[in-house]
């Protein structure tokens, strides 16, 4: 990982090991391959999005685009639903990650100061939640009760307090040198203060993490729609996708069962619009992570480290 | 299948715990001599948590009192009150008839062959990590790396997606397996109840395997240099170094992960196998946690399904509890 450890000059030695060569070769072929098969299937919704909807429905676009067009795009924003649920994946993610980020900076930074009342006791209290919990049925009924079903804050609320957030902010503030808060304390300085002036702007690597981790995690979330929210203007994308795509399997399973002959079964199936419809929503739910996870991967790689290393 | 963000954190708390241990033996300087004026202010700094310890309070600590609904024959429309209490009626039920003690057998087993399976394959990142490490050039580690981690950043309703367009009878594979005259029959890739089992540890060792190694990547890089180069000069080779040094310092956060993945063993989640279950599959596909939302959510049976997830819940808890007994005598440090 390090460069040290790339740049360093290697032994003649190794070179000539015996088996080095051949194995490099399967290595290398070895580790292409697994690249190609975790990275093919997001190449291949793409391109089978923008292809003839009439070839990709066929299973006919595997490598390169054929019929280039964008109008799944324009279409598919036109469907009843869609715009809507772009905006709550959205709305959902923007709020939520600003939501855990401040939370967890706050009450990570909180836990280091000896001074709070029953420390130890509260931040306890925060990590059992990370090892248990009651159960789906008791915290749905619980949430129901709240009249928070049917309600965006379901959404944002259970995710706000994440125990794994504050251990890696906790840690990283222990791992600052005390000095920076005896300084501003000197010099007068709350403890809000210390927190906001001095402390957060030193938290960016941590927090970026963080915030890595919870907008993925916004982003993705089905389970809480699928058991909260029955009103559909407050769907997700996710949701929207499973639905879509579960249209198209129960269709498929219909003429599957009236025995009719292959090619009947394929037309059904994937009519046009139903496939180029499934992998345009499919590329509009995975477009922000292609775009925002190699600007953000330097992040996390680091954050992981901070957590895991350095123990 | 264990997350590996669970495995930082636990990493984590063990750090945490051997330095609350020291700065409760030595004390970390400054912090600890404060003047007598800041001791005042600490209700003052509690109370400005207070909300976030509601938060908390809220979501995770009532809902324990929900237990309660397992003792009632609960009825939404009637509340708690108006709901017959039948006592333990629902656990001797889960135990009584055949029909349901075959049931949560299935279930079980189910639950227990996708864990087990997810556990021998948590060897995979730990190899992936390792064979990585021994490619020189840095674009290829860094793309193949790249790329890898990529699937952990999807959903699973996107992974079913993407299982359903290339894996389905009229799918991408069965397209070209046809055309090269290999079958004739699309193969049932999803919906048939054959090896349902591997096929979830697959499709999850394809959305995990580049994330998890991350984790040994960074554990790699902060392997001491001199041990290598003190091998070298012993004369050893690129697998002697791998196998003596890279795979043995890697131990330690492999054996935390493999504990936290027994811990977790019936906690393998709902939304991979929610997604992928269908009319075929249902019965080998069912663990514990889609068990008690097919029951209690889709069935309507919230009591049944609280008394189920009760129980998973405290076996969990007595799981994590004897492991980390297991961790304290094993390695001297505690997971929890």
């Amino acid at each position: 990982m390090t460069t040290s450890t790339l740049s360093r000059p290697r032994p003649a030695k190794i070179r000539d090991e015996k088996g080095t060569v051949p194995f490099s070769i399967v290595n290398y072929t070895v580790f292409a391959l697994l690249a190609f098969v975790c990275g093919y299937p997001f190449y291949y919704l793409i391109v089978n999005s923008i292809s003839a909807n009439d070839l990709s429905a066929l299973g006919e676009i595997r490598f390169l685009p054929q019929g280039m067009h964008l109008d799944n795009y324009r279409q598919v924003f036109d469907l009843d639903g869609l715009p809507r649920a772009a905006v709550i994946s959205v709305a959902r993610t923007v709020i939520g990650t600003i939501a855990t980020v401040l939370a967890s900076a706050y009450l990570g930074f909180m836990f280091t100061q000896q001074r709070l009342w029953k420390r130890q006791f509260w931040y306890r209290v925060v990590i059992i939640t990370m090892y248990f919990n009651a159960g789906l049925i008791p915290i749905f009924i619980i949430v129901k009760s709240l009249g928070l079903t049917n309600s965006f804050w379901v959404y944002i609320l259970p995710m706000v307090v994440q125990p794994f957030n504050i251990i890696l902010v906790k840690t990283f503030v222990e791992s600052m040198p005390s000095e920076l808060q005896e300084a501003a304390e000197m010099d007068g300085a709350s403890i809000l203060q210390i927190f906001f002036r001095v402390y957060l702007p030193n938290m960016t690597p941590i927090l970026a993490t963080i915030a890595i981790f919870s907008a993925v995690a916004q982003w993705n979330s089905f389970q809480d729609t699928l058991i909260y929210i029955t009103d559909q203007s407050l769907y997700t994308l996710q949701f929207l996708l499973y639905m879509y795509i579960n249209q198209a399997d129960s269709l498929a399973q219909a003429a599957q069962q009236s025995g009719g002959d292959l090619g009947a079964v394929a037309g059904a199936a994937t009519s046009q619009t139903a496939t180029s419809i499934r992998t345009t929503v499919a590329v509009v739910v995975v477009l922000p992570i292609l775009f925002v996870y190699p600007l953000f991967q330097r992040y996390f790689v680091k954050g992981i480290m901070l957590g895991a290393v350095k123990g | 299948m264990a997350v590996p963000v669970n495995v930082s954190t636990v990493v984590a708390t063990e750090r945490e715990q051997v330095r609350s241990r020291r700065s409760r033996g030595a004390g970390r300087g400054g912090r600890e001599a404060r003047p007598p004026s800041h001791r005042r202010q600490s209700f003052g700094l509690f109370l400005t948590i207070v909300p976030f310890l509601v938060l908390i309070f809220v979501f995770s600590y009532l809902p324990l009192y929900g237990w309660i609904y397992s003792l009632f024959d609960y009825r939404p429309a009637r509340g708690l009150f108006g709901s017959e209490f039948v006592g333990l009626q629902w656990f001797r039920m889960l135990v009584g008839s055949p029909t349901q003690v075959e049931q949560i057998v299935q279930v079980m087993l189910n639950t227990l062959a996708m864990s087990f399976l997810g556990i021998a394959a948590s060897v995979l990142p730990l190899a992936f990590a390792v064979f990585l490490n021994e490619i020189r050039a840095k674009w290829f580690k860094n793309l193949v790396q790249t790329i890898t981690t990529l699937p952990n950043f999807i959903s699973w309703v996107l992974v079913y997606m993407i299982a359903f367009s290339m894996f389905s009878s009229t799918g991408m594979v069965n397209g070209l397996l046809e055309n090269w005259g290999v079958i004739s029959e699309p193969l049932k890739f999803l919906d048939s109840d054959e090896h349902v089992w591997l096929k979830m540890t697959l499709w999850g060792i394809w959305k995990t395997v580049g994330w998890g190694a991350i984790l040994y990547l960074a554990a790699i890089a902060g392997i001491d240099q001199s041990l290598y180069e003190s091998a070298k000069m012993d004369g050893a080779g690129r697998f002697h170094t791998m196998w003596h040094i890279t795979v043995p310092q890697l131990m330690p956060t492999f054996f935390v992960l493999l504990l936290l993945a027994i811990a977790n063993i019936l906690n393998n989640g709902m939304e991979q196998y929610y997604v992928f279950q269908n009319a075929f599959n249902r019965e080998t596909i069912e663990v514990l946690d889609l068990y008690v939302y097919n029951i209690g959510m889709t069935g309507g049976n919230l009591s049944l399904a609280t008394a189920v997830s009760m129980l998973k819940s405290v076996i969990s808890v007595a799981l994590l509890l004897a492991v980390n007994a297991l961790s304290k005598r094993v390695r001297g440090t505690s997971l929890v």
